[in-house]
């Protein structure tokens, strides 16, 4: 739009301070990681000692493993579910079709503090309590509306002439679904399964809410670590979550582009 | 697109039941819930005697603290997406606009990167960056000599930094993919009728970019308003805000009814706030 050669100079120093501003932080949690300072003292002072001692700590191992069981379950359960829904709302007009596309849209809209304290209250009333399946329940529900909107998008490029065809050659709409459709909209699938693994994993208020002290995620015992005074160990484990979750974004992103 | 005649209103039934069912079940139910709760002078829990009372809202109505509170969060959402419009907007122009091909497609998958990691955990790192003695001081220290001790923990600003840092990323999505949109030659044509840069900003951009404002706005500032981790972490003593007090009900009042009152009182200030904004620029186009 603009050609002046000034311009695109500024411009471009412009996107670079936003992304050392998104960056910043990050980067230095990730080398105080290596600090032997407890108290972050600079110069940095090279060490590995956190991670060793984030080995031997079971309270934060085993939220971890809480995080991952979680994240592994709700994935599996709002893939499929959403799926369906996104499926029907593809394959389908019906009545009422309009209103369900806009009740999705409360789970991801209303802030996760109400909708944690709600699902608190409501679980204490119909004796569910908190816990770890509590928990999966919450999760579940906060993916479902993005598994629906990335498997929509895939389904969008999808000939429905394919399957129509496939039918009127004698597939039963099971044979149809599982041997045409599903293998086109496959790439959409495992995205949505990845951004609903990435929800689960990177939630914190939700958990925190039907968390109990002795069934914590991982970013539930983070939180409480920090307001305790946090040990340098939480910055190794941040390191850890950080990459991870990175990686499986760079992985969703060669799936499904955001940028088309 | 041909519709078979197959099940037609069976399939679409069986299809979305299980996913409105769990959604009834975890969000719609539970938010029913919350909202009777509100009306309750304590939490059912066991055998006590519970009565309904309107006990919650008139603390809410009669003490300024909540109010303060209330006026105070709904400021710093206001504050967040304002920021975040003034710094993501020229980012996703220049993006729209001025940047092609792969250096395109690197930065934005560069933007959403952090974007998609543990929000908590993004938060505690700016502790690390803020705290006195930190980056930052060393830092300031090496460029000016003598310059001292530099701590912002602990401060409103804190807070602002850190929202503004977990929630950018939103207007900067919602704003390109509306910019993203407006024809070129709709750009060129003014410029060639003679339209100055600002002109074309303030009069064609802006205006026809208002939808992608409107959905960065409304996803910045709902979660900001209900933000109480951010503050905790950020803010210390500063950081008492209506999402604070909600929690401490929750977590260590154990107040649930005066929770789900101020909880409930949040939602329709926020619902309120977005069917105004929404009536007015309808009005306004």
């Amino acid at each position: 739009m603009i050609h002046s050669k000034s311009t695109d100079l500024y411009s471009k120093i412009y996107l670079f301070s936003i992304i050392i501003f998104l960056y910043l932080p990050i980067l230095v949690m990730i080398l105080m990681s290596f600090n032997s300072s407890k108290f972050y003292q600079l110069p940095i002072d090279w060490t590995f000692d956190w991670y060793v001692e984030l080995a031997g700590n079971k309270k934060l191992l085993k939220a971890g493993m809480n995080s991952l069981i979680i994240a592994f379950v709700s994935t599996i359960i709002s893939t499929v579910l959403g799926t369906c829904a996104a499926y029907a709302f593809f394959r389908f007009d019906f009545r009422g079709k309009r209103i369900l596309q806009i009740l999705l849209l409360p789970p991801i809209t209303i802030p996760w503090l109400i909708i944690g304290t709600s699902m608190l209250i409501f679980f204490f009333w119909v004796g569910i309590g908190r816990g770890i399946f509590p928990m999966i329940l919450g999760h579940v529900a906060l993916s479902i509306p993005y598994v629906v909107i990335v498997v929509s998008a895939r389904m969008k490029s999808f000939d429905i002439a394919l399957e129509e065809s496939a039918r009127s050659l004698g597939a039963t709409p099971l044979q149809a679904f599982f041997k045409v459709t599903l293998p086109w909209i496959f790439p959409g699938f495992f995205a949505a399964g990845l951004f609903a693994f990435a929800v689960s994993l990177d939630q914190f208020v939700i958990s925190y809410f039907l968390a109990t002290p002795g069934e914590r995620t991982l970013p539930v015992e983070i939180y409480t670590a920090i307001r305790k005074g946090f040990t340098p160990e939480i910055n190794a484990i941040s390191t850890i979550i950080i990459l991870v979750s990175m990686s499986i974004l760079l992985v969703v992103s060669r799936y499904h582009r955001f940028n088309r | 697109m041909i519709k078979s005649g197959i099940n037609t209103v069976k399939g679409p039934l069986s299809l979305t039941a299980p996913t409105y069912l769990w959604l009834a079940f975890t969000v719609f139910l539970p938010l029913s819930a919350m909202f009777f709760f509100s009306f309750l002078n304590d939490a059912p829990f066991g055998n006590k005697d519970v009565s309904f009372s309107l006990e919650n809202y008139e603390a809410i109505w009669n003490k300024q603290f909540y109010q303060i509170l209330l006026l105070k969060s709904f400021r710093l959402g206001l504050e967040v997406t304002l920021l975040c419009f003034v710094i993501g907007f020229p980012c996703a122009l220049i993006l729209a606009k001025n940047i092609k091909g792969h250096w395109r497609e690197a930065i934005f998958v560069l933007i959403i990167l952090p974007f998609w990691s543990n929000a908590l955990v993004r938060i505690f790192s700016w502790t690390m960056v803020l705290r006195g003695n930190g980056i930052i001081e060393v830092m300031l220290n090496w460029i000016f000599p003598g310059y001292g001790d530099f701590s912002f923990m602990f401060t409103y600003q804190a807070i602002l930094i850190g929202l503004v840092h977990s929630y950018l990323p939103y207007m900067i999505l919602t704003c390109y993919v509306s910019i993203q949109a407006i024809d070129d030659s709709i750009l060129e044509a003014a410029r060639v009728l003679g339209a100055g840069r600002f002109m074309i900003l303030f009069k064609l951009i802006i205006p026809l970019s208002l939808p992608g404002i409107a959905a960065g706005s409304v996803l910045i500032f709902i979660p900001v308003v209900g933000s109480f981790m951010e503050p905790r972490i950020l803010g210390g003593r500063e950081g008492t805000f209506i999402g604070t007090i909600i929690e401490d009900q929750f977590t260590r009042v154990f107040n649930w009814p005066l929770g789900a009152a101020l909880s409930f009182l949040m939602l329709f200030i926020i619902l309120m706030i977005i069917i105004l904004s929404n009536s007015l620029s309808k009005r306004l186009r």
